[in-house]
């Protein structure tokens, strides 16, 4: 797929947007940049980590999703929905409870996420026995999927060509369902989204032709919706929580965590989540500075999906909720019964082809202008300063030369620049004024007491 | 393009810097994923000869469309036997220096095999210079 036709969960509310540099200084890609006292991403270098989301500090980034109504219109109506959903509640609220309610509100049918965990399992396996380069990279967080895309060109052939469990469950639950008779177009998957790039990797997916499900529900959204649902109800449920599912065994509950995969796959495997740490590392893997690791599992959020951005408990909380879930189920081992008869049908359709790189560093495909344009990048740094402020509206020094040199700013954008252009005469101050509210909003210097922080905020 | 790194003998963590900062110049000038990765295999390999066996030494490089040179001068104690140096498996290394992982002799054959042209030269009790040459 190419880049201008990738889908990206993440939008900014221009309404809400009061320009500060938050978002633009946390981007692990250099994605934003703010114009006109707004933030901007720029499309094909987000990878949809959500860390712009994290950062913000009036909540102006948002995540669109299907609108819930668009449930109803299929007759049998799934939500997938993943362990992490589950830890967000309290240990009081059983399993069954929040399925139950998510039937009240409308789904036929409540599935786990982990379900599939055990064939995929089987697959990466197979995978690493293959003649294959070193280490193995996890293709379970579409986010890390999609900043090696972007990032590091040269480690692409590294991914797993396995489906995440997301999709591996979706294909599973439409067949079982297909095969009691229920014809496909009357079958609405909807996954229960921890974070952005999930939402992405649906909408536009890297490496399948299309996914197999329907729409995407926020967290965030649907948590509020249950935790209203449990508190009306008081004990008394109108639903029971629907065919009764087998339980899942330790292994799928915590598949989606931190060291969820490494337990389970061959060799020395690591587990490294963050994505500046997944950086780090990826880097000193770019370099073959670490030559004897056979399998990493990379997670974008810190705590992997507790943390997504979607999530509304505090991960730890989450995760510890999780672990002792896990440990009641300590005794479940392999497969769901359900899930036997389609072992088969699964590990076949479980391969993705392989994932496309399409680097954003190069500052020309021609390598002979490149070289001129980094010639010029390099003239640039010996004026700008160095302070990485991010008063010019983009991340870094080193970012705005960047886009001086490929004709998206200019130099007076930094204004330590301007004062040295205003010191030469070479600048009216009028006129720095007018650059610096081209980048931070019209007016935006004046005297604003309802500002955060300031002593009428919010009035 | 001209560019130039300092590298420190015996800190070990900060091996790789500039083969880390070539990468990043690399990529930025669309070369080949896989050149750059020889590119920096043998300019890392560089990197830790010094830090293992010099006291201090410099990296220099010289990028343009067509080529990259690297030049590597250090000031330490100099290699005895080229020809020796240059077989796998031999190694001057310290006992130190191998418990971390390093000194396997493997280093100079590597980059060998991951450039286009080498030039080894060496006085004894001076130090040592390694050119090399990768072609895009």
């Amino acid at each position: 797929m190419s880049a201008e036709n990738q889908y990206h969960a993440l939008s900014v509310n221009e309404s809400l947007c009061y320009g500060c540099t938050h978002c633009m200084n946390v981007c692990p890609t250099d994605a934003i940049r703010i114009s006109a006292g707004k933030a901007y991403i720029r499309r094909d270098w987000c990878v949809d980590c959500g860390e712009c989301m994290k950062a913000c500090t009036v909540d102006a980034f948002y995540v669109e999703q299907d609108d819930f109504d668009k449930i109803f219109d299929y007759k049998y109506r799934v939500a997938l929905v993943p362990a992490v959903m589950i830890g967000q509640f309290p240990s009081n609220v059983s399993e069954s409870e929040i399925f139950s309610v998510m039937r009240e509100i409308g789904f036929t049918h409540v599935f786990q996420t982990e379900h599939t965990v055990d064939v995929i399992n089987e697959r990466i396996i197979e995978e690493q026995m293959k003649e294959n380069v070193k280490p193995l990279i996890s293709s379970y967080c579409p986010a890390v999927v999609r900043l090696i895309q972007v990032r590091f060109p040269s480690l692409v052939d590294h991914i797993v060509l396995v489906k995440p469990p997301i999709d591996a469950s979706a294909l599973f639950f439409r067949r079982k369902l297909q095969d009691m008779g229920i014809p496909d177009n009357e079958i609405g998957l909807f996954y229960v989204t921890p974070c952005p790039a999930k939402i992405a990797a649906v909408k536009s997916p890297v490496g399948e032709e299309k996914s197999s499900v329907n729409g995407v529900i926020n967290m965030d959204f649907l948590y509020n919706k249950v935790l209203l649902g449990i508190q009306g109800r008081a004990g008394k449920g109108t639903r029971a929580a629907g065919d009764t599912l087998p339980n899942l065994s330790a292994k799928s509950i915590l598949w989606s965590l931190t060291n969820g995969e490494t337990p389970y796959v061959r060799g020395r495997c690591l587990a490294i989540d963050e994505i500046h740490n997944v950086i780090d590392f990826l880097e000193k893997i770019e370099n073959d500075e670490i030559t004897d690791v056979d399998f990493l599992e990379l997670r974008a959020c810190d705590e992997s999906c507790a943390g997504g951005v979607l999530v509304v408990g505090n991960r730890f909380l989450t995760v510890e909720r999780l672990h002792k879930r896990a440990q009641l189920f300590k005794d479940i081992h392999g497969m769901p019964e359900d899930l036997e008869p389609y072992t088969d049908y699964l590990k076949k359709k479980l391969s993705i082809h392989p994932v496309e790189p399409r680097s954003m560093l190069a500052l020309d495909e021609d390598t002979g202008k490149a070289v001129q344009k980094m010639l010029q990048v390099r003239k640039m740094m010996c004026y700008l300063p160095g302070i990485d402020c991010g008063a010019c509206g983009a991340p870094n020094c080193q970012s705005l030369a960047k886009d001086i040199v490929q004709k998206e700013a200019q130099l007076s954008n930094c204004v330590f620049i301007q004062r040295m252009m205003e010191k030469n005469k070479k600048l009216h101050g009028d006129h720095a004024i007018r650059i610096i509210e081209k980048v931070w909003g019209k007016d935006r210097l004046d005297k604003d007491c309802t500002k955060l922080g300031a002593k009428n905020e919010g009035m | 393009m001209l560019f130039k790194y300092e590298v420190e003998g015996g800190n070990f963590s900060k091996a790789g810097f500039a083969s880390s900062e070539i990468k990043k110049i690399l990529k930025q000038i669309n070369i080949d994923a896989k050149i750059i990765k020889r590119i920096v295999v043998a300019l890392y390999e560089g990197e830790v000869n010094v830090v293992a066996h010099a006291t201090r030494g410099t990296v220099l490089a010289d990028i343009d469309d067509k080529q990259i040179y690297i030049r590597i001068e250090d000031e330490g104690p100099g290699i005895n036997d080229i020809n020796l140096a240059m077989k796998e498996g031999y190694s001057t290394a310290s006992e130190k220096v191998r418990e971390m992982g390093f000194g396997a002799g493997m280093g100079l054959p590597n980059i060998k095999r991951n450039t286009d042209w080498l030039n080894l030269t060496s006085n004894v009790g001076e130090g040592t210079v390694l050119e090399m040459k990768t072609f895009f």
